[in-house]
């Protein structure tokens, strides 16, 4: 790599939204001809530090340098006009105008005060036909074409305005194995004539294919910039992650669990072969039985959380199938997974999980009120003696039935969202990050919770971002990574190490 | 029953299949229904009533409607940014009023006509700065830009003021003749030149594509740099300009101000708007379709004076449902191309 001036200098970059500082002095090179990888784990500050770049946020404080000028960037045309451009996931054009305008939008070439409606279609034919796209007629509407000749029309965009910096967010996700090719090929293309590219995927294996240099960012802060050839997986992975492997390795399973208790059902609850939508997760293949805990592990991003809302129906599953006690069911809403003895806890419980304003005694009738539908009141009587029960049997604080849930703390919070769930006794619960956030004694206090609701037979799976916690709760361990489930583990003997083989890549 | 529910069933079918013929001009379609409902409408109408069939009766929708046809290409830009403007029936109204004092105080026609267009482009400006800078609904700032500007008519007067300033008379009484038996009104050409203006202005300059791109997504907008905010603040200035040069139009047509004119006239702009093809979710329509979206509620209520034995209230009745069908076919359009 030439090691000249960097394209773009960014130096101890901080941006802080209310209560979160979303980054804390951090800083990037960007080299002209590379491509460089941005990683990191959701929440880590990737997109910060992309809007930072574009001017969609301004920094608190920190310098930004493009070709040696200090900039400071208060607006996406300011980014643009110094030769940023940006493909965002959700391709970002507008797609009731035609191809030739979404390229030119905003540059149209005019004479004599009016746009030049011909120059325009013969620059957009030059543009499209060096990203090899000479089949896409200029005058088409930009809804007529898939996302994926959409996302390259938004690269033509960039390539329109001979952009030195190109950023391209997440730009596979929504794109089949031919398309990511096609749109490969144009990347080194352009960093071949010397465009500095920042590539930001949660698919390891299109990072280690595509990228030249990566930086590694954790929680907002800076973990270190690598050769993408010096860095193996797993020591990205741990990097991403914050956790040394020989830490990791020490931390091993400490699981007691019982499989005894799971030899004597032979069906399982739910049972799901080639389950997937498109641009979502494919291929979960899982069998939760009665009384067991299964883990869902993988990266943040990787399709965890997808996977758990296909399972429940808040997604629409477009392949494979789904069995629950081996009658084959179509999930078609929450509402159906509920009939079938399903309870979800989302991930984000202020906003999905709970009624905020109303009080702890509310949100649980709320629930069990659902199951008994609005017909048949549940008497004041029962409603207390099942609060109070509640409140002791997982320890509440405070103990008060007429709390506000938003006035609790967030490990109470959860308790609450727990037990609205348990109120309706599913025979499947689907605990999505049910321990972050929350402090450590809560959430051994949920970790025991998960682990007595299973030895009563309720069927659990569990969705969490600390490796640790699944390999010590569940009995098995499905993989998913890079949105695909690619590993179902017996977690007999399993280290946390296995497994951060299987999300790495390497063996199995 | 009146002959226009003979007229409305065969428009829909015919409709869907000018739709479909004209493949990847979808975007066309409703417009293009409303230009077939229009020349259906005529045709019928002539096969009705035969002194229907003349040249005068197609000209005499644009010298009635002129005020609503400037009005809709105002309000077509909002719309297209994904906007409502409901202050232009109010600003209308305020525009007579300002034009009727002014002259009866012997201010010279061409400083009132001035004043005017200030006073409707200032407060479309106003409006539209409100929006952006305070990030509120259109619909409720432009109620209040409503409430505003006929409160102050109030203000000026109760009563009707004349216009008897001889420009104003002239611009009213004049006829330019077309042929022996065809003429049209000054207030015409006025119309039909901001038209003119209206489609030069979103179809060539940058200012117009940006408007079409806010509809269509104005995050998308915003992130390929473009200037959305000024974009979206001179939307409503320039309906503002609109609802002004509307007012002088009605001063000519009327050669009156009155605090109660132009009542839930923005109604009938948005209506107009919508009949021709305009989708009120912004990024797709033509002002032509406006222009035709008017000429078809004109044509509505010639229908009705032609039968004579309707009440004039057929006329919001058939819009009415017009509206409804309209409505109806853009959401079935939308779902087709989404």
């Amino acid at each position: 790599m030439n090691e000249l001036v960097p394209v773009v200098e960014m130096t101890d970059i901080a941006i802080g939204f209310p209560g979160v500082k979303a980054l804390d002095d951090v800083s990037f090179r960007l080299f002209q001809g590379e491509v460089h990888a941005l990683m990191g784990e959701n929440g880590a500050g990737k997109s910060t530090l992309i809007k930072a770049l574009t001017g969609v946020y301004t920094i608190d404080s920190g310098r930004i340098t493009v070709l040696g000028q200090q900039k400071h960037f208060s607006t996406p045309a300011e980014s643009q006009a110094a030769g940023i451009s940006t493909v965002y996931q959700e391709v970002n054009l507008c797609t009731n105008l035609t191809v030739e305008e979404n390229v030119m939008l905003g540059r149209e070439p005019r004479r004599r005060g009016s746009i030049d409606w011909r120059a325009v279609r013969a620059r957009t034919r030059e543009v499209l036909a060096q990203l090899h796209l000479e089949h896409v007629e200029p005058g088409s509407l930009l809804s007529e074409h898939s996302i994926a000749v959409q996302q390259l029309i938004a690269i033509a965009r960039s390539v329109e305005v001979n952009a030195k910096v190109l950023i391209l967010d997440e730009p596979t996700s929504s794109l089949d194995a031919d398309e990511v090719n096609q749109l490969f090929r144009v990347i080194r293309d352009l960093r071949d004539r010397g465009v500095a590219i920042l590539f930001v995927s949660h698919f390891l294996e299109q990072v280690y294919e595509l990228s030249d240099r990566m930086t590694v960012l954790r929680n907002g802060k800076l973990v270190g910039e690598y050769m993408t050839r010096d860095l193996s997986r797993m020591n990205l992975i741990s990097k991403m992650i914050g956790k040394d492997l020989e830490v990791l390795e020490e931390l091993d399973q400490a699981s007691t669990r019982s499989q005894a208790r799971l030899a004597a059902t032979a069906q399982p609850f739910m049972e799901t072969t080639g389950l997937g939508r498109k641009g979502s997760v494919s291929n979960v293949n899982l069998s939760i039985y009665p009384g067991e805990v299964v883990g869902l592990a993988g990266l943040l991003g990787a399709g965890r959380t997808e996977t758990a809302r296909l399972l429940f129906g808040a997604d629409k599953a477009d392949e494979g199938s789904l069995k629950i006690k081996g009658q084959p069911l179509k999930m078609r809403s929450p509402r159906t997974a509920i009939d079938h003895g399903i309870g979800f806890c989302s991930e984000d419980r202020k906003e999905e999980g709970l009624i905020g304003d109303l009080t702890v005694r509310d949100n649980l009738v709320l629930a069990m009120q659902a199951t008994k539908g609005w017909a048949r009141r549940i008497p004041r009587r029962v409603q207390d003696e099942l609060v109070a029960e509640f409140i002791q049997a997982l320890d509440i604080r405070p103990a008060n039935p007429e709390a506000l849930i938003r006035n609790l703390s967030g490990g109470n919070q959860q308790k609450v969202l727990l037990a609205r769930w348990m109120v309706t006794s599913p025979d499947l619960l689907i605990l999505d990050e049910p321990t972050r956030g929350i402090d450590i004694g809560a959430k051994t206090q949920i970790q025991k919770l998960v682990n007595r609701l299973a030895s009563e037979g309720m069927s659990i799976l569990f969705i969490s971002s600390e490796l640790e916690e699944v390999l010590r709760l569940s009995d098995r361990i499905a993989i998913i990574k890079d949105r695909a489930m690619v590993a179902d583990i017996s977690n007999d003997d399993v280290s946390v190490e296995d497994v951060l083989t299987v999300i790495a890549g390497g063996a199995q | 029953m009146s002959p226009l529910s003979t007229v409305a069933p065969p428009t829909v079918k015919k409709t869907s299949s000018v739709g479909s013929r004209i493949r990847g001009g979808a975007r066309y379609a409703p417009t293009l229904a409303t230009l077939v409902l229009f020349i259906l409408m005529f045709v019928v109408g002539a096969g009705m009533y035969p002194s229907f069939l003349s040249g005068q009766v197609l000209l005499n929708l644009f010298i009635d409607n002129t005020f609503l046809i400037v009005l809709a290409v105002g309000m077509t830009f909002v719309i297209l940014t994904g906007g409502i403007d409901l202050s232009v029936g109010a600003v209308v109204a305020l525009s007579m009023m300002v034009t009727a004092t002014m002259l009866q105080n012997g201010w010279n026609p061409a400083i009132v006509i001035l004043a005017v267009l200030v006073i409707g482009g200032g407060l479309g400006l106003l409006m539209g700065m409100v929006i952006q800078y305070f990030d509120i609904q259109p619909f409720i700032v432009t109620l209040a830009g409503m409430f505003l500007a006929r409160g102050l008519c109030y203000v000026i007067s109760l009563e009707s003021i004349p216009v008897t300033d001889p420009f104003f008379t002239e611009m009213a009484q004049a006829r330019i003749p077309l042929s022996e038996e065809l003429f049209i009104s000054p207030g015409v050409l006025i119309a039909l030149v901001v038209v003119g203006l209206a489609f030069f202005i979103l179809h060539h300059t940058r200012f117009g594509r940006t408007v079409y791109a806010i509809g269509g997504n104005e995050n998308s907008a915003m992130l390929m740099g473009l200037a959305v905010k000024s974009t979206k603040i001179l939307v409503y200035c320039v309906s503002g300009l609109c609802s002004a040069v509307a007012g002088i139009l009605f001063s000519f047509y009327s050669l009156s101000g009155y605090s109660l004119a132009a009542q839930g006239m923005e109604l009938d702009a948005i209506a107009a708007v919508v009949i021709g093809g305009t989708l009120l979710t912004g990024g797709v329509g033509y002002v032509l379709g406006s222009v035709v979206g008017v000429l078809v509620l004109g044509i509505v209520q010639t229908f009705i004076a032609y039968d004579g034995t309707l009440s004039s209230w057929w006329t919001k009745i058939v819009i009415g449902g017009l509206l409804l069908v309209f409505i109806l076919l853009q959401r079935l359009f939308t779902r087709r191309t989404a």
